[in-house]
């Protein structure tokens, strides 16, 4: 569904990604894991369209999507929640939904969306009126989800979605995450929480410093010796 | 001296408004890119000279000439970030400043090369009769036809303006990328488009204030511009830049300090009046009346 083929991505002098690969398959819960500053934003946004790589292709369903602007990407089925969540603070809830499914014309099927959305955060659907910003991080977490799922993706980028919030509302995050595939989309995880990625996602990818060292299933990453000292913990 | 107060409220009123209508234009621009369009205060003058020219060159009659000089302006407003701002996007801040003084400067004295450099009266003969005739006396004042038509077309302007703002997709899109360009791109906002967008509706709202303007004290000169933009941007400053509604509400504080300074101090304190009163709410209100205090960036 998707192939990142051998990426590089610059900012001004800085090598942010040095020859980044990976692939995704319909269907898959696929997790990118990495310390601080490995690259793993980097590499969603290049994927996004925001950062335009250097070098190297990226593919979604078929199309080269390498050079294409961010809003033929989203129009594709690709979405991204950032990093940081980047809800609109000033837009209530229900605009900021309505935000994300910009590209629609269907006025009925968003409304069933927007409804399913509630249904999925019922928190969001007593907070509809509310600006953005007035919102706790973890409400702010659903919203930015709330609000990418609006565009109907095929492909869900996730960038830290447990960031800085409590671990009962991180495990809500990842029931919904996993929910959210079992309906049929595809999810790319980014996560500095390996353990939790690691527990939903089917394969993962470990970065470091701008290239990928290691690849392989979830269930072999967190048994690998490497993986449990560096990301999970171990010593 | 109270006498005096009534007429001058309604003077200050009259050009408050018309401030108020340019000062939106410098706030939207200000709002999704964070650059002073300083060429804004040309747009205005465009509009004024434009009008003018689909009256005596075309023979439109006045109101849709104004319409006319609407849709031009737009034009240029979009052309303006085209050539001088879009290619700039991504370099710093100054850059774009600079640009903006140069477009500021080239369409002055493009104006001049077309229309020469000494003010032209507005063609009265297209102008309705009736817009110079007294339409309400009351207690000393007087008002005309075409301060009531002034008053009306900008609060219809302005409510226009605020329903696009808040009501339609494109506002909101407005608001999204004024909040928050990066998200709006991954939303599937198409930025370029709606930065073009705003720039439209600013100009537009811009050439109609020049040719109001420019019928109620009967002139327009291609350094016309300089000094309104200048007002109008400090009125979007004493508002908050980046607020709407603060810059409708800084127009009209500026345009009545104006008037009242000039009918109680003196006539040629009227613009020292008038930013005075911006000076003093800036220094106690840094942000501007409507400003918020932090940028929320969530």
């Amino acid at each position: 569904m998707l192939k990142v083929e051998a990426i590089h991505t610059y900012y001004g002098s800085i090598h942010a990604l040095k020859g980044v690969s990976l692939t995704i398959d319909e269907g898959e819960i696929v997790t990118l894991i990495g310390a601080n500053g490995a690259g793993k934003s980097t590499t969603l946004m290049s994927i996004s369209g925001v950062t335009r790589p250097g070098q190297g292709r990226i593919e979604f369903l078929g199309q080269d999507i390498t050079r294409m602007p961010s809003e033929r990407i989203v129009a594709l089925g690709l979405t991204q929640v950032p990093e940081g969540r980047m809800i609109f603070p000033g837009l209530t809830v229900r605009e900021n939904l309505r935000m994300g499914g910009y590209l629609r014309r269907d006025k009925d099927g968003m409304r069933r969306d927007e409804s399913m959305i509630f249904d999925l955060f019922p928190i969001l659907r007593e907070r509809h009126k509310q600006a953005g910003g007035t919102l706790s991080g973890g409400e702010q977490q659903m919203l930015a989800i709330g609000r990418a799922l609006m565009a109907r993706p095929r492909l869900l980028l996730l960038d830290e979605p447990s960031l800085g919030l409590a671990p009962i509302v991180v495990e809500n995050i990842f029931r919904v995450i996993q929910k959210i595939n079992d309906t049929g989309t595809t999810v790319l995880l980014v996560e500095q929480n390996a353990q939790m990625a690691l527990t939903i996602a089917h394969r993962g990818y470990v970065l470091a410093t701008g290239e990928v060292i290691m690849e392989g299933s979830s269930r072999a990453l967190l048994r690998d010796p490497k993986v449990r000292k560096a990301y999970l913990g171990e010593d | 001296m109270l006498e005096q107060l009534l007429p001058q409220l309604v003077n200050g009123l009259t050009l408050g408004v018309i401030y108020a209508l340019i000062a939106v234009g410098y706030t939207m621009v200000y709002g999704v890119i964070e650059l002073i369009n300083f060429a804004h205060g040309e747009v205005y003058m465009f509009g004024a000279f434009l009008c003018v020219t689909f009256i005596t060159a075309v023979g439109m009659p006045f109101y849709l000439a104004i319409v006319a000089a609407m849709g031009c302006c737009a034009l240029i407003g979009m052309f303006l970030d085209l050539v001088a701002y879009k290619p700039l996007r991504k370099a710093p801040r100054l850059a774009a400043l600079i640009t903006a003084i140069g477009m500021s400067i080239f369409l002055q004295n493009l104006a001049m090369v077309i229309w020469g450099s000494r003010p032209l009266p507005f063609v009265q003969s297209a102008v309705p009769a009736y817009l110079n005739e007294t339409a309400l006396s009351f207690s000393g004042v007087y008002l005309t036809w075409l301060q009531l038509f002034i008053f009306a077309v900008t609060t219809a302007m302005m409510l226009g303006l605020m329903f696009i703002i808040t009501r339609t997709r494109i506002g909101t899109a407005m608001r999204a990328l004024a909040q928050n360009k990066t998200a709006a791109a991954l939303m599937g906002i198409n930025v370029n488009f709606v930065i073009a967008f705003t720039f439209a509706l600013g100009s537009a709202m811009g050439a109609v204030a020049g040719i109001l303007v420019s019928v109620y004290y009967n002139s327009l000169y291609p350094t016309m511009g300089y000094v309104a933009g200048v007002k109008a941007f400090a009125a979007a400053v004493l508002g908050g830049i980046g607020s709407v509604p603060g810059a409708m509400l800084g127009g009209i504080v500026l345009g009545v300090a104006e008037a009242l300074g000039a009918g109680y101090v003196s006539s040629l304190y009227r613009d020292g009046v008038a930013y005075a009163v911006m000076i003093a709410v800036i220094i106690f209100r840094p942000s501007g009346l409507l400003g918020k205090a932090v940028i929320d960036k969530a």
